[in-house]
């Protein structure tokens, strides 16, 4: 499974939908997935991918990790699994 | 109904080892948050804290104390030493019979369950010492205090996460309110600054990596700290017949739930808690000068608590003071609260109010004067303490001059 399916999956268990029903548009919100569900998909990400993200839940706009979207969303991951298991 | 006075504190903290030290390092807007200290703090990703220095429980405990003593049972006992001692009060015959001891803690003798965790999980040991479950009991520490001192009346734990202290000193209060006990030994201790204390906190994702800044606008997440604050209620007139020295007037409570989420605070919720302790104490909104707020640092807290604070006070909102000392002591999770009732203490007694420290920036969701960077002299009669917990359990004690 690629990392783009993987993380698919993880915010659709998260939101409970089925993985079809995430775009790669979505945002959390349109998932219906609140702040500590999204701590918890951060969780589930860094576990399925062993890789750090660096989230702080105070300030998700300032921290690197772009969450405005599941694209942004997975693009950060390859980029962080990329550097992080050079 | 009788009224309640305060007749002895003291405390440990990241700031001081007594009541003066600490007194003085709020005063001066004084900064405990340091480096932490203890084994594997390499692997975590929050190395900061508002952590006890230069206390070494050998020397103070005999070896026989140190095996039933946590570190949140050693903090309990020195700072109800300072507390008592300061009272004055010997607790014999039907005092003894009559005065109990309540306090607050979130987790009890945590570096307890984490070194024996170690030992068995990690070592793969298969035995561990027989005093384990005393030692991490959470009511080790009231129980200690109990026997230490003589204290047979109504005595036990309460557990509320962050709002603990308070929840135990509103009892108390009650107890001594009500006349069912003279006097009470109350207040809160907590000590997980260890390796599995803080890992769980870094788990939640809200800790600041440098500093904890409440109200301000850069403001990014809490601070862990530990210690204890330990004070003697007493009746009024108990009091005054014995002469004794008076700090302040506890002068109501309220308790509320939120009944809506498991972390994320409610404006309502802490609305009715502030409201509820104006109304049990009989003051008008206009009477408080000062608020103690929760003030943890994080995005969630600071907005939701300045709301409530607007919504209770209207426009004398924009009159009173609101500050955060956890900007110098950190949070202290279940004893927060008894430590920051020495701020109150400080503002009604000795009209100083304590800064909001390492405030940067102006937060439009935060526009209270929370006092920021440095003390302030003012004449303050009436004093609040907030408490909201995780777990949406809030509780408000009021102060007054005496």
């Amino acid at each position: 499974m690629n990392v783009k399916d993987k993380v698919i999956e993880i915010i659709a268990e998260q939101a409970v939908l089925e993985p079809s029903d995430v775009t790669m548009d979505s945002t959390l919100e349109d998932l219906g997935i609140d702040s500590l569900g999204l701590v918890e998909s951060i969780f589930a990400i860094e576990e399925a991918f062993d890789i750090s993200v660096p989230f702080n839940a105070n300030e998700p706009e300032k921290s690197d990790f772009d969450i405005s979207s599941v694209r942004q969303i997975v693009q950060g991951i390859e980029k962080l699994v990329a550097e992080q298991h050079a | 109904m009788k009224r309640v006075v305060i007749t002895g504190a003291g405390t440990i903290n990241a700031l001081g080892h007594d009541v003066p030290e600490t007194i003085e390092a709020m005063r001066e807007g004084r900064c405990g948050i340091r480096q932490l200290e203890f084994r594997d703090v390499e692997r975590l990703s929050i190395s900061i804290g508002g952590q006890v220095k230069g206390f070494e429980a050998e020397g103070r405990f005999n070896r026989q104390q140190m095996t039933l003593y946590d570190r949140f049972t050693q903090f309990t006992l020195v700072a109800a030493k300072e507390a008592i001692n300061q009272s004055g009060l010997e607790f014999i015959g039907d005092l003894a019979a009559r005065a109990g001891v309540v306090l607050g803690t979130a987790g009890g003798g945590v570096s307890t369950w984490d070194d024996n965790y170690r030992a068995v999980y990690e070592e793969g040991k298969n035995r561990v010492h027989p005093f384990v479950v005393p030692k991490l009991m959470t009511n080790a520490a009231v129980s200690h205090i109990s026997m230490e001192y003589n204290l047979k009346g109504p005595s036990f734990t309460v557990s509320t996460a962050c709002a603990s202290s308070n929840h135990a000193m509103a009892q108390a209060f009650q107890m001594v309110r009500t006349g069912m006990a003279p006097a009470m030994v109350t207040g809160g201790s907590e000590s997980m600054l260890c390796f599995g204390g803080v890992k769980a906190w870094e788990g939640l994702r809200v800790m600041s990596k440098d500093a904890c800044r409440p109200f301000s606008a850069n403001r990014n997440g809490m601070v862990q700290g530990e210690g204890a604050g330990v004070f003697v209620f007493e009746e009024y007139e108990h009091a005054r017949a014995r002469g004794a020295e008076i700090l302040a007037e506890v002068a109501g409570y309220a308790m509320s739930s939120d009944a809506s989420d498991i972390v994320m605070p409610s404006k309502q919720g802490a609305a009715r808690a502030i409201s509820g302790a104006l109304r049990d104490a009989r003051l008008n909104p206009e009477d408080v000068c000062y608020i103690n707020a929760h003030g943890t640092g994080t995005a969630a807290n600071d907005k939701t608590e300045c709301a409530a604070v607007a919504d209770v006070f209207g426009t004398h909102a924009d009159d009173l003071m609101i500050s955060s000392t956890k900007s110098m002591h950190g949070h202290l999770i279940g004893a927060t609260g008894a430590v920051e009732l020495l701020a109150c203490i400080m503002a009604v007694r000795d009209g100083v109010i304590a800064p909001t420290i390492g405030y940067e920036e102006f937060d439009p969701e935060c526009a209270l004067d929370v006092v920021p960077n440095e003390a302030r002299e003012a004449k303050v009669d009436v004093a609040l303490s907030n408490a909201f917990a995780f777990g949406g359990l809030n509780a408000v004690l009021a102060l007054r001059k005496v």
